[in-house]
C-alpha cells in the first residue's frame, strides 16, 4: 500500500493489480441521490484474495458494477479513479500497463475488451444468472469467440473443456442443455467456467455461494481456491459471511455505507481489528473458539436511509467511541496504522 | 418438439371442427329448410325453380334426414369447394367472396407485420430509454392510437388525401385496375394502396403491442442474466437484442393469435370507410339480410385463418422458447 506525507493512501504502487481510489458511483432519483459508492478506497494484488465485507446495502455490488462498467441507469462514477493493470498483449512486445478505468466509457471498446476477458463476473443468484432460453454452451461459446480469435466450433471445444475443468460431468451433452436443466451447484460452476474461459486476471464473484446450500458452497470455495491457484488470477470476494472469508482471503475490506472503513491482511481483521465497526461485526458474528455462554452483540442502531448519509464519518451515530465535534464534522480518511493495516477512523489520526 | 407442434396441430383441427358446427348452426338459423327458402327467394325474384332442381338440392344437403347426416352432407359439399348459394345475390357463395377472402388476409396480415414493424423496435426503444423524451412520445402517440376509432383515423386520412393531394386515398385498387384480371401492374397497383388501410388498421394495435413490448423488456432487463451478458463485453446493443428481447418476446408473440381475428372484425368500419374490397362489409350484410350460406361460410373461412395463424404463432413461439420445448419431452 503506498502513503503519503501524512500517512493517506495514494497512487498504486507499482504492483497492485486494481487500485481504486475514492471512487464514488452515486444513482440521482427524484428522492434525491442515493450515494451507494461514497468514497471507496483498496488495492488488490496479482493472484491475491481480496473479501469485502459490509451489511446489506452498503454498495459492495455497486462496487463491483463500478469495477466493469455496467452500473445500471442512471447509476454513474462520479468520481475516483480504478487503476487495473492490463495484460501484457501476447509475445510481451508492449508491457502490462496501468489504465484507469474509471474515465473509459463505460460501454467503448476498451471498457469491453477488458470486460469478460481480463475481469469477469459471477454472481449470487445461480437460478437467473444464465439465460433461460440460450443453452449453456451458446453462452459460454460467445463470450470466448467474442474475446479470443476462435471460431464456433474451436470455441465449443475449448466450452466443454472449461466444463470439465470445473467439475461439470458428462460436459458434452451439458453444452447442450438449459440452465434449468442444471442444479444450483452445477449452474454456479458453469458460470465459474464462463468467468474463466478467457482466462482474467481478475475474477469478481458477488456473494457466489450465499444461495447454495452448505455442502456445494464448500465445493465451490474449493473450486475457486484449486482454479485460483492453476490460474494465477486474483479474486475480489464479495460476501456477508465472515466464514468464507476466513476460509478464502489474504486481505479484507469492510465496508461501510458506501465507504471502506478499514483493509488489513485476514489475520489481524479477525484478532486486531482497529475500525470500531470492524470490531461490532465481529462481536456480532458466532465464533469457533467463543465459550458457550458468551453472548453476541448485535450492533447498536441501525443502517441510515440511503438518501439520509449522515454527515462526517457514516459510522459515529452507532459508534461505541463517537466523539462529539469531531466525528460528525468531518469524514476521516483511509490511513496505514500498521505495515499493511489501513483504517479509516478519528482513533487512528 | 414434433409432439408439441402435432399436439397444437391436433387442438387446431378440433377448434376448426368447433367453428364449422358453429357456421352450420348459423346456416340452420332461419326458419324452414334451405331450400324452402331458397325457392321462396326465387320466387320472390320471378324465377322458378323446377321440382326436379328442388329435389336434387333436398338429396345433395341430406334435408329431411337427420341432423348429423345434414352435417356431414354439408362438410363434404364445403371441403369440395361448394360453399353453397347466396340468397341475396343469387349467385353461389364462391362467386360472392371471389377475391375478398385473400384480399382480407392481406390486409389483416400486412396491418399485422406493420405493427411488429413498428411496435417492436418502439417497444424497445421506450423499455431501454424508459422516461426518456422518445419514450414519453410514444406512449402519448400511443395513447392516441388507441384512444381515436380507426375508421375516424380513415375519414381523417381520406379527408387529408383530397385536401391536400386531391388523391383517393380509399380502396384497394386504381380505379382503372379494380375489374381487372390480375397481373402484375395490378400485384403493383395493390401494394402502392395497403400501406393506408394497413396503418389505419394496425395502430390501435401497435400502440398497444408498444406498450406489452415496453412492460415484458422492463422485467426482463431487470434480470442478473443481463448482467451476466454486459460483463462479458457485449456491445449493449447485442447484450439488448440477444438476451431480454428474446424473452420479451414470447409474451408478444403469443398474442398474434387474437391480434388476427381483432383486426378483421375491427376492419368492417374502416372497410366501409375506405370501400375496400374485404369480406367484412360482405359478412355485416349477410348478417342483416340472413343470407346464411354466405354468413356460414365467411365466419367458417375466418376461423379457419385464425386458427392457421394461431398455429403459426404456437410454432414461432416453440422456436423463440426452447423450454415449451422441454416442458414436453
Ligand atoms: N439500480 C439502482 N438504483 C438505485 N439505487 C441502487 C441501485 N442499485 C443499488 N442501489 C442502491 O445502492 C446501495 C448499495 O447497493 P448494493 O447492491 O451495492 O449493496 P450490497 O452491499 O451489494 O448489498 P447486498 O449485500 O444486499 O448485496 C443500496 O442502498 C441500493 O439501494
Ligand atoms: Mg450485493
Amino acid at each position: 500500500m503506498a502513503v503519503d506525507s501524512k500517512g493517506a493512501l495514494t497512487a498504486a504502487p507499482r504492483e497492485t493489480l486494481l487500485s481504486v481510489r475514492n471512487l464514488k458511483t452515486y444513482f440521482p432519483q427524484d428522492e434525491g441521490t442515493v450515494k451507494a459508492v461514497d468514497g471507496v478506497s483498496f488495492d488488490l494484488y496479482p493472484g491475491g484474495t481480496l473479501g469485502i465485507v459490509g451489511e446489506s446495502g452498503c454498495g459492495k455490488s455497486v462496487t463491483a458494477r463500478s469495477i466493469l462498467g455496467i452500473v445500471d441507469r442512471p447509476g454513474r462514477i462520479v468520481e475516483g479513479e480504478i487503476h487495473f493493470r492490463r495484460r501484457a498483449i501476447d509475445g510481451g512486445a508492449e508491457a502490462d500497463r496501468m489504465v484507469d478505468l474509471a474515465t473509459l466509457a463505460p460501454n467503448g471498446p476498451e471498457m469491453r475488451a477488458v470486460r469478460g476477458a481480463e475481469i469477469a463476473l459471477i454472481f449470487q443468484e445461480p437460478r437467473s444468472s444464465f439465460s433461460p432460453v440460450h443453452t449453456i454452451g451458446n453462452q459460454i461459446d460467445e463470450v470466448i469467440m467474442l474475446h479470443q480469435q476462435l471460431d464456433r466450433r474451436q470455441a465449443r471445444e475449448k466450452t466443454i473443456e472449461m466444463l470439465r475443468r470445473v467439475g461439470v460431468s458428462s460436459p458434452e451433452e451439458r453444452v447442450n442443455q438449459l440452465s434449468n436443466q442444471l442444479s444450483g451447484g452445477l449452474r454456479q460452476r458453469a458460470m465459474i467456467a464462463m468467468a474463466l474461459s478467457c482466462n482474467p486476471s481478475l475474477l469478481i464473484a458477488d456473494e457466489p455461494t450465499t444461495a447454495l446450500d452448505v455442502t456445494t458452497q464448500t465445493q465451490i470455495l474449493a473450486l475457486m481456491r484449486q482454479l485460483q491457484q492453476e490460474d494465477g488470477m486474483a479474486i475480489m470476494l464479495i460476501t456477508h459471511d465472515l466464514g468464507v472469508i476466513a476460509e478464502m482471503a489474504r486481505d479484507v475490506a469492510v465496508m461501510y455505507l458506501g465507504r471502506v472503513v478499514e483493509q488489513a491482511p485476514v489475520d489481524e481483521i479477525f484478532h486486531a481489528p482497529r475500525h470500531p465497526y470492524t470490531q461490532a461485526l465481529l462481536r456480532s458474528i458466532p465464533r469457533i473458539r467463543s465459550g458457550p455462554r458468551e453472548r453476541l452483540t448485535p450492533i447498536a442502531g441501525s443502517v441510515p436511509h440511503p438518501y439520509d448519509r449522515p454527515s462526517g464519518c457514516p459510522f459515529h451515530p452507532r459508534c461505541p467511541e463517537f466523539m462529539p465535534g469531531t466525528c460528525d464534522r468531518q469524514a476521516p480518511s483511509l490511513r496505514l496504522v500498521g505495515d499493511q493495516h489501513a483504517v479509516s477512523c478519528f482513533l487512528y489520526e | 418438439m414434433l409432439a408439441y407442434i402435432g399436439r397444437r396441430a391436433l387442438l387446431a383441427v378440433f377448434t376448426v371442427w368447433a367453428i364449422s358446427v358453429l357456421a352450420f348452426v348459423i346456416i340452420q338459423l332461419p326458419p324452414g329448410d334451405y331450400v324452402t327458402s331458397y325457392i321462396a327467394q326465387m320466387a320472390a325474384s320471378g324465377s322458378v325453380v323446377s321440382e326436379e332442381e328442388a329435389d336434387n338440392l333436398r338429396i345433395q344437403y341430406g334435408l329431411g334426414r337427420p341432423i348429423y347426416v345434414q352435417y356431414y352432407k354439408w362438410v363434404k359439399l364445403f371441403a369440395e369447394g361448394n360453399f353453397g348459394m347466396s340468397m341475396e345475390w343469387k349467385r353461389p357463395v364462391t362467386e360472392v367472396i371471389g377475391d375478398r377472402l385473400w384480399l382480407t388476409m392481406v390486409v389483416a396480415v400486412s396491418a399485422l407485420l406493420l405493427t411488429w414493424v413498428l411496435a417492436l423496435p418502439i417497444g424497445i426503444y421506450s423499455a431501454v430509454r424508459q422516461y426518456s423524451l422518445g419514450d414519453y412520445a410514444a406512449t402519448f402517440v400511443g395513447f392516441i392510437g388507441l384512444a381515436v376509432p380507426n375508421f375516424l383515423l380513415a375519414l381523417v386520412l381520406l379527408y387529408l388525401g383530397f385536401t391536400l393531394f386531391n388523391a383517393n386515398t380509399g380502396g384497394l385498387f386504381s380505379v382503372e385496375l379494380q375489374d381487372a384480371p390480375w397481373s402484375m401492374a395490378k400485384a403493383w397497383d395493390l401494394l402502392k394502396h395497403l400501406p393506408i388501410p394497413a396503418l389505419i388498421l394496425g395502430l390501435a394495435g401497435t400502440a398497444q403491442q408498444v406498450r406489452i413490448m415496453r412492460a415484458n423488456l422492463l422485467d426482463e432487463l431487470r434480470k442478473p442474466y443481463v448482467v451476466t451478458a454486459r460483463s462479458k463485453g457485449l456491445t449493449e446493443g447485442r447484450v439488448i437484442l440477444k438476451y431480454p428481447v428474446r424473452l420479451a418476446l414470447n409474451p408478444f408473440a403469443s398474442t398474434i393469435g387474437y391480434t388476427l381475428p381483432y383486426i378483421v372484425s375491427g376492419s368492417i368500419i374502416v372497410s366501409l370507410v375506405l370501400g375496400l374490397p374485404t369480406v367484412g362489409p360482405l359478412l355485416l350484410r349477410a348478417l342483416i339480410a340472413q343470407d346464411m350460406f354466405l354468413a356460414g361460410t365467411i365466419v367458417l373461412l375466418l376461423g379457419v385463418m385464425t386458427v392457421i395463424g394461431t398455429l403459426v404463432s404456437d410454432i414461432l413461439l416453440v422456436w423463440i422458447d426452447p423450454r415449451i420445448r422441454l416442458e414436453d419431452s
